[in-house]
């Protein structure tokens, strides 16, 4: 996979680079490499050239990917952490460097994603002054990481890196941000280093208590109507062959969270497709009429719940994740089961469950998934991008990793990408931040390079980090990027068109970029389809060609995802339910 | 309702910052937070006086603080028999000849004249915060030209009595 040896230069003068006394920056090499760290994504800059310096002497120790934009990094860092549950590591300068990492460092953040982030910062003599590309990095990011050190002292570096990873990576995961002033990393350290973990206030509960895992099995033995709700919290746990036994053992029915995507299969029988916003109906009106709910690592997001009221109004709710404050939260809970979801699927799979008495119900959901399956209509205006999804799955054997961008066409590829195996859906959830899909799929493909990656992107988003493209070629990713291109930001134009009576304020691109003469300037093929009937060819052609394409389908301009919980509403109250 | 709230928190550089920003992101409403070092090196202690709409907020406010790496232990000791204690100092509008009638005022509260000038008399007190409260509508009509308080700090009392006969917090209320 690694290419383009050429651009880094050869380390030609040995003897002089052995010479170099060992700083903190090779210090910090060293605890990278201790911390089996095999790729960084980063972007150099003033406060952080002793850090390149020691990668440079030090060659070899792990791949650097340098993107363009320090926002491509993150994002990079996050796909390569979502599809390997390794963690990502960046490295941005001060200032400029490290403020264009902030919504990365948000979505990773809300995502439960495991990042450690190291930012340049200046001299700490001159911390403070306003000094040339200081922030306040450990101001700004406070509220947006699991936890942050600024170095003081070299010789806790060690320590302070061990802490990160470790944080970063256990109970619940989230990102880590590492502050290191020019002068620690520059500086020449001297034992004795503190490398002990020093966390008494960090322990996650992991295992279950027993007591709460019979009052859990106990409901679940009443309930007459059961509905399991599975989230993230499943994948990062891996816990998803210890779900399927569970879940096949009572028969119970699933939903999934956008997130949850790939926790349980989704063609499974058992399983009622995702639920939420842009949801299944059979999803929704199970979470509506459940007697009985089981979330299993999921955070009861307003996107998956919509009006509290009408949510969930008459089931007893048992919870189980790693994070307590998680619990109770936005859901009214009776059983809180504080632990990893692993460890508390093995625990309820110890114990006896009685045949439940929930046939019925069985019947119901599977009555409601005939009658109302998802929709959608083609027509001679474009490509119809759901039927384009689903051609995609058929060409890919749903095999794929598929990252998404935010919009529209992320609904359609998490409503027809039906995934089966688990770590293969890439998307910010949480945040929803446009930008990410693009350079989320370079990380992907590193992360797993022997695996085919697909991203799926809106013309809008591709736009905001385009300029990845690049490392597609340098690299050699053989990445297929899709633009379902509508010409607009279609969800934008979506909530117009639906409450605010067809205003299509700045919603509609009235020029966008040649895309294929665009991928072309990067070395990239690129490929333009408007005709349905091309499409299977065009697919067969760009899936077998080993190397990194851009696709531009002209979809149909202004077709909406349905079905929709409008904002505001209960999740019994869905739009477009059928044709 | 009023909660006190104390923490037992890791001395590392920004852990105030976290827990403050934490509670005012999550709209939680604070009254008073004093914090100190403790007996142990590196360990801190802050005791927070808030104000939580009801049980279930409340279980939030405790869970966040605990999920926060630097929080080693959280105690909602509201219902505890505890000593709590603030101080404050009250510079009050005086002239000398107002001195004696205002230290005549003052002694019942075991309150202290630390500095006086021609115009005025700064005074310390400490106690529940109703008794400060109190003082302090006592010397109001003198003129008080500026307060500054520490917020509650608090412990536990060495024995606890039986659950049934715990304090309520109408104790600290004002
Ligand atoms: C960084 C960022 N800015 C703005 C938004 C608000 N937003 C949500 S969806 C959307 C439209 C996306 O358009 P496009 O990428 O073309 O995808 P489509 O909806 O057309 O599939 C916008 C602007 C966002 N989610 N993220």
């Amino acid at each position: 996979m690694r290419a383009e040896a050429k651009i880094s230069p050869e380390t030609s003068n040995a003897a002089a680079i052995k010479e170099k006394p060992r700083t903190g920056a090779d210090l910090l090499i060293d605890l990278l490499v201790e911390q089996n760290v095999d790729t960084v994504f980063g972007y150099p800059g003033g406060a952080v050239l002793p850090i390149y310096d020691a990668m440079y002497r030090k060659k070899g120790a792990f791949r650097h990917v340098l993107t363009r934009h320090e926002q491509g990094a993150i994002f990079a860092a996050e796909g390569y952490a979502r599809v390997t549950g390794k963690t990502g590591v960046v490295i941005a300068t001060s200032g400029p460097g490290a403020t264009n990492l902030i919504t990365g460092i948000t979505d990773a953040m809300m995502d439960s994603i495991p990042l450690v982030i190291f930012t340049g910062q200046v001299a700490n003599t001159v911390i403070g002054t306003d000094a040339f590309q200081e922030s306040d990095v450990l101001g700004i990011t406070t509220p947006i990481t699991k936890y942050n050190y600024q170095v003081d002292d070299v010789r806790d570096l060690p320590r302070i890196v061990k802490e990160a990873f470790h944080i970063a990576s256990t109970g619940r995961p989230g990102p880590v941000v590492i502050d290191i002033p020019k002068n620690i990393s520059e500086a020449l350290p001297e034992g004795p280093f503190n490398s002990e973990f020093d966390l008494p206030g960090y322990q996650p509960t992991t295992k279950p208590n027993p007591m709460q895992i019979r009052k859990l099995i106990d409901a679940l033995e009443k309930a007459k109507k059961p509905l399991v709700i599975v989230g993230a919290g499943v994948l990062f746990a891996d816990a998803t062959d210890e779900l399927r036994q569970f879940i096949e053992r009572s028969e119970l029915p699933v939903v999934h969270t956008l997130l949850g995507k790939g926790a349980f299969p989704g063609s499974h029988p058992l399983s009622l497709g995702m639920g939420g916003m842009h949801g299944t109906y059979t999803a929704n009106m199970a979470m509506y009429e459940c007697d009985f709910m089981l979330n299993i690592g999921a955070r009861f997001d307003d996107r998956l719940t919509g009006n509290l009221k009408h949510f969930a109004p008459n089931a007893k709710v048992a919870h189980i994740d790693i994070d307590p404050a998680e619990i109770g939260k936005n859901v009214k809970t009776e059983i809180p089961v504080v632990a990893d979801a692993k460890e508390a699927l093995k625990a309820l799979l110890k114990k006896d469950i009685k045949p439940l008495n929930h046939r019925e119900w069985l019947d119901h959901l599977n009555e409601n998934k005939k009658k109302y399956p998802l929709w959608y209509e083609r027509t001679n205006e474009g490509i119809s991008p759901q039927w384009l999804v689903e051609k995609i799955h058929e060409h890919t054997n749903g095999g794929a990793i598929v990252t998404t961008d935010v919009g529209q066409h992320q609904m359609w590829a998490a409503q027809f990408y039906t995934l089966d195996k688990p770590h293969n859906w890439v998307s910010s959830g949480g945040l929803g931040a446009m930008g990410f899909g693009f350079p989320a799929a370079i990380g992907a493909q590193l992360g797993r390079p022997d695996d085919l990656v697909v991203s799926i992107n809106g013309d809008g988003g591709f736009q905001m980090n385009m300029q990845e493209l690049m490392l597609l070629k340098q690299w050699n990713l053989p990445v297929k990027v899709i633009i379902l291109n509508n010409a607009a930001l279609g969800m934008v134009r979506q909530w117009q068109e639906e409450f605010y009576e067809e205003r299509y304020s700045e919603s509609v691109f009235e020029m966008n970029p040649d895309f294929v003469k665009l991928a072309e300037s990067f070395g990239i093929r690129g490929v333009k389809v408007d005709k349905e009937e091309d499409v299977d060819n065009v697919l067969k052609d760009i899936l077998s060609y080993d190397g990194p394409v851009v696709a531009d389908f002209r979809i149909i301009p202004n077709e909406k995802v349905y079905p929709m919980v409008a904002p505001g509403k209960g999740i019994n109250e869905m739009l477009g339910v059928e044709k | 309702m009023k909660r006190i709230i104390t923490l037992t928190v890791q001395n590392r550089p920004g852990v105030l910052n976290r827990v403050t920003g934490m509670l005012q992101r999550r709209r939680f409403n604070i009254e008073s937070i004093s914090v100190g070092t403790t007996e142990t090196p590196g360990i801190s202690k802050m005791t927070l006086v808030v104000e939580v709409a009801d049980d279930q907020k409340l279980e939030q406010l405790t869970k966040q603080l605990n999920k926060q790496i630097d929080v080693i232990k959280v105690s909602d000791i509201t219902g505890k028999a505890i000593v709590a204690r603030e101080l404050a100092l009250i510079k009050v509008a005086s002239t000398p000849q107002l001195h004696n009638e205002i230290q005549g005022l003052i002694t019942p509260f075991r309150a202290d004249i630390l500095d006086v000038s021609r115009d005025s008399l700064t005074i310390q007190v400490t106690g529940k915060p109703d008794k400060i409260e109190a003082l302090i509508a006592l010397l109001r009509p003198y003129g008080i030209k500026e307060i500054s308080k520490t917020g509650i700090t608090a412990l536990l009392r060495g024995q606890q009595p039986q659950s049934s006969q715990v304090a309520d917090i109408s104790q600290f209320s004002m």
